[in-house]
Order: structure tokens, then C-alpha cells, then sequence
């Protein structure tokens, strides 16, 4: 099976991929036509606020549902193909774990029901559970829930690992610990593809960021390109006494903001304002610029400024 | 094998549930011992030529077996409703696996709750020879295969808090109309009506008790037919159950 690993050169493929709902008689674009590419080994990070289609898209990729235009591969076959096949673990967002069960028992079945699983030793020490494993499901706190089911996501040996907001319910700690694993298991050759609201997590864990809003992908590429891309710096200073709309006029400053004494300089050209700034205000103290971070890079990237345009479609849809 | 290893876990699981146990064997037990033992010397109930004993013990034989079964839908709803059900399905377990170890739990539950009425029939005076035992299990058992494949077909079309009413509902109505709890007569519109279910035929097990055929052409039919094409749906509402809960 580590040969099917290798003969392909693209591990997870969406092209032209898109899905919509009907609900209550709107039709929802939830996912509006994609094409993202992953190779075999990446780890990826999908990004996006609620509703970007995040989830649908790992619907999509592991076969839950079928596009309504584009297609989906793994491993060059269809998902269903690379489910039955083994090579696909997937770490879902759901309710409570399955009931009157030890932990052993559930990562056992769910590795016995794969032709190549992990053992189900390794499975539990690679998830951090040695220690709990004849608890009971219903008996674990959140966190530890979360672990069962990363190690059920394990069990399969997979060659493609997804996970949907994976670290929902975790403490610092065990958000830690738990990226140690998945990096280990990485270390594998496999690729791992993570949905997550964490922007951090994307940044520390991730070879590449695909950024999604409104059912699109607005950036791909290594976090640092993204943060370029909105190509912004700040400023942050003490000024007290400033007018806001006085600051935002100054040359390469494309916003101003106070927060108590401090100003908040949102520039496109930071040299440029910083000298501005010092000319207007020699009083100024404190400076400091900043790159942009992912955060910001997130928020513009995403922020829509057309809602009109995406109703207007929306009625485009339902016609 | 594999499909082995998930129809061992559903059982483990189902028979470590003592809540459910204790109610879904414990119920029909209660309902024949009030019923049957007061009459338990009345030998030609109502006219059928059947003991009370026996027609009560094989009557909720039916109603434990048929809940017993129905009910594996509720806790296949409460299944969706976590996320277990699409879990599953990004593993290789197939379709039919699933389905046996389903319909095998529905009925390892449906067997103790028979066995445990065949013990309290005997205890009140129900006596048959051995041949006329395994004809009649092995009846109540056909007969259940409807059930088996209607409790899976709503556990994946019902969600996990209108399922109870639902399972309860269709319980009390079909062993209502069925005979579960009183002899339906040999016509009128009832009988007429009640040819048509499986559950009668479930009830009409206890006639083996009167020589004869139990079941004429008709009730293996019926038997089968709904087998069919409830297989069928739930077969179509499985495959489509993919979405989230």
C-alpha cells in the first residue's frame, strides 16, 4: 500500500467542484465551483469564517456528498474508491461518541474494519490514550473525546488524513500535544488536510493555507504569501490628543483607529506614513510597525464587499 | 471478518445497556404474566381453540420482537444524530454488513425476550410437542424479518427525538390491529385488513397449537413481500443518509 502512496503525484484534487443547497426554498451556493490541488505528503490547512463551505468541501472530498458540477479525486479515483480501499481516515465535527464502549474497543473495531490499519496499540499511544483505553466512551471529558476520535481517524493507516476542526474542545495543553501527533504521523509521507477557525494553527502547522469565503477560494498558498499578499503594515503609537480623520488622510495610511491613548495606523506605504506622521505630530511616542498578520490578511482577504452581487446570484440560482 | 467485527461490537454494546434490557425485556414479560395468569385455565380463548397461555405468550412474542426490533431505529437515530453514522461511512464497512449486524442485534434482543416468554408460558401450563416448538419459533422468526429491516429503515429516516413516538405508535397500532391482544375473529373488516401485515402472521403462530398449517400460502407472501420492499427502501435511505444530522 506505501506504493500507492507514492505512484501519484496529486493526493486530493477538486476541479470546477461546486454545491448547493435548497433549504426553505432559497438555494444556498455553499461551494461555488473550486480547484484545489494537494499533493501527496502536503498538509493543508482550510481556512474560512461559518458558512465559507468549508465543510462541504471535506464532504466533497470524502464522498459524503457528490458535487453537483466539477469533480473530486483521491489518490486519482473517486473518494468512494479510496474509502473502501483504506486510505482515507477523516476526524469529524460531531455530537457525542458512540456509547457503551471502552476506548480499546472502539479504535479496535474501527482498525479491524480497514485492510491495512495501524496497530491499535500504536493508534491509541499516537492519539495520547494508553492511559484511558478501557474507559468508557461516555465517561471522557471533551478533550479527551476529541483524541478518540483523532485515534479512530488513525486507526485506517490512512494515506489521507482530514480533519474538521480538529481541536474544538481542547486546552492549550492538549491542543499542543495533539499537533505533535499529527505532525509525527505527517513525518509518515501522508497528507493531511485540516479545516480550522484557528488561524495560528494554520500558520504553525501548515505547509499551505487554502482560504475560503462565500463558497470560494480567495488565497492559496504558504501562510507567509498570504500575509504578503494584502502587502499592509501598522503602526501602532501613543498620541493622545489626534484627530482619527485627520490621521487616516496622511499619505500611505489607509486607515486610522484609537483605542484610549494609543493610534492604530493601517498603512499600505508604512515609511511613507511613519515620516508623515512624525512631521504632523513630532510629539508622537511609542512606535512600532508591524507586519500584517494573518489575522488581517484573513479579515480582508474575506470581508465581502458586495453582498448585493452574492443575493443577486442567489436569485440568479433559484431561477 | 470484517463485517463480523462490527456486528461483535453492536452486540457487546447493546447487551451492556442494562436501561435498555431491563425495559425491552423486561415489559412484555410483566403485560403476559398480568393477562395470561388470571386465565391461564382457559383453554378455547374466545372461541380460537387456543389456550390463553399460549396465545398470550406467543402474542407478546410478537410485540416483544416486533418493539425489540422497531427499536433498534431509535438508537440508529441517536446514531445519525451523534455523527456515528457518517463516521461509518468513510470507513470500507458495507452496506449489507451494517444491515446484518443491525438486524442480528434486533434479533439477539427479540431471542432472549422469546425465550424468556417460552419459559413463562411453560410455567403457566403451555405445552406442545418438540416438533410443534421449532415450527412455531422458526415462524415467529420469519415473521420478524419485516421489522428487523423497518426499524433500520426508520432509524435512517427519522431523526432521534420523533423516533419514539413514531416506533411506539406503529407497535401499538400494528399489535392492535394484528391480534396481540385479542383473537380478531374470522372476518370483518379488521381480519380483512390484518391479512395484509406481517405482524398478523407473527400472532398466527400460535396456531400451530390447532394442527395444520400455521401458515397458509398467503402469510409467507405477505411475509415476504413486505421483506422486499422495505429492504429496498432502507436500502435507498441508507445510501442517502450521508448528510449531517
Amino acid at each position: 500500500m506505501a506504493g500507492m502512496q507514492t505512484e501519484h503525484t496529486i493526493g486530493v484534487e477538486l476541479r470546477g467542484a461546486a454545491k448547493s443547497y435548497r433549504t426553505a426554498g432559497t438555494v444556498v451556493r455553499a461551494v461555488r465551483g473550486i480547484d484545489v490541488s494537494i499533493e501527496p505528503g502536503e498538509t493543508v490547512a482550510l481556512l474560512g469564517p461559518n458558512g465559507a463551505g468549508k465543510s462541504t468541501t471535506i464532504d466533497m472530498v470524502l464522498g459524503l456528498i457528490s458535487p453537483d458540477a466539477g469533480t473530486v479525486s483521491l489518490l486519482g479515483g473517486p473518494p468512494r474508491a479510496a474509502v473502501a480501499g483504506g486510505l482515507v481516515g477523516a476526524m469529524l465535527q460531531v455530537g457525542a461518541l458512540i456509547r457503551d464502549v471502552k476506548v480499546r474497543e472502539l479504535v479496535a473495531m474501527m482498525a479491524a474494519l480497514h485492510p491495512h490499519p495501524l496497530g491499535v496499540d500504536e493508534a491509541l499511544e499516537l492519539a495520547g490514550l494508553a492511559d484511558i483505553a478501557d474507559r468508557r466512551t461516555h465517561k471522557l471529558s471533551g478533550g479527551q473525546a476529541q483524541r478518540v476520535r483523532f485515534a479512530i481517524a488513525l486507526a485506517p493507516d490512512p494515506a489521507i488524513l482530514i480533519l474538521d476542526e480538529p481541536t474544538v474542545g481542547m486546552d492549550v495543553e492538549a491542543r499542543r500535544a495533539f499537533w505533535l501527533s499529527v505532525r509525527a504521523f505527517a513525518a509518515r509521507g501522508k497528507t493531511i488536510i485540516f479545516a480550522t477557525h484557528y488561524l495560528e494553527e494554520a500558520d504553525a502547522y501548515a505547509d499551505r493555507a487554502v482560504l475560503m469565503s462565500r463558497g470560494r477560494v480567495v488565497a492559496d498558498g504558504p501562510t507567509s504569501e498570504i500575509r504578503g499578499r494584502v502587502g499592509t503594515r501598522t503602526i501602532r503609537a501613543t498620541l493622545p490628543e489626534a484627530d482619527t480623520t485627520e490621521l487616516a488622510s496622511l499619505p500611505g495610511v489607509n486607515s486610522a483607529d484609537r483605542r484610549g491613548d494609543a493610534i492604530v495606523l493601517i498603512c499600505s506605504d508604512s515609511d511613507m506614513a511613519v515620516r508623515a506622521l512624525l512631521d504632523a505630530h513630532p510629539d508622537v511616542r511609542d512606535i512600532e510597525i508591524a507586519s500584517a498578520g494573518l489575522e488581517d490578511a484573513f479579515i480582508e482577504l474575506t470581508a465581502d464587499p458586495d453582498h448585493a452581487l452574492a443575493d443577486a446570484e442567489q436569485q440568479e440560482a433559484l431561477a | 471478518m470484517r463485517s463480523l467485527a462490527y456486528a461483535r461490537f453492536e452486540l457487546v454494546r447493546t447487551f451492556r445497556n442494562g436501561r435498555l434490557l431491563v425495559f425491552s425485556l423486561g415489559f412484555p414479560l410483566i403485560l403476559f404474566f398480568v393477562i395470561a395468569t388470571p386465565n391461564r385455565n382457559e383453554h378455547n380463548f374466545n372461541g380460537s381453540g387456543i389456550s390463553v397461555p399460549l396465545y398470550y405468550m406467543v402474542g407478546l412474542v410478537a410485540f416483544g420482537a416486533m418493539s425489540g426490533l422497531i427499536s433498534s431505529g431509535s438508537r440508529i437515530a441517536a446514531e445519525r444524530t451523534d455523527g456515528w453514522t457518517r463516521q461509518l461511512r468513510i470507513t470500507p464497512l458495507k452496506p449489507s454488513a451494517y444491515f446484518f449486524a443491525k438486524a442480528l442485534t434486533g434479533y439477539a434482543l427479540a431471542g432472549v425476550t422469546m425465550i424468556l416468554l417460552y419459559a413463562s408460558g411453560i410455567s403457566l401450563g403451555v405445552s406442545l410437542g418438540g416438533g410443534r416448538w421449532l415450527e412455531m419459533t422458526g415462524l415467529i422468526v420469519v415473521a420478524c424479518i419485516p421489522f428487523a429491516v423497518l426499524g433500520i429503515l426508520l432509524g435512517h429516516l427519522l431523526t432521534a427525538d420523533s423516533i419514539g413516538p413514531a416506533v411506539g405508535g406503529v407497535v401499538s397500532l400494528l399489535a392492535l390491529v394484528s391480534g396481540t391482544w385479542f383473537p380478531l375473529g374470522s372476518h370483518g373488516l379488521l381480519h380483512d385488513i390484518a391479512q395484509f401485515l406481517p405482524s398478523y402472521w407473527l400472532v398466527r403462530a400460535s396456531h400451530v397449537s390447532l394442527g395444520g398449517q400455521a401458515w397458509p400460502a398467503g402469510g409467507w407472501i405477505v411475509v415476504l413481500a413486505w421483506t422486499l420492499v422495505l429492504a429496498v427502501i432502507a436500502r435507498y435511505a441508507y445510501l442517502r443518509d450521508t448528510a449531517r444530522v
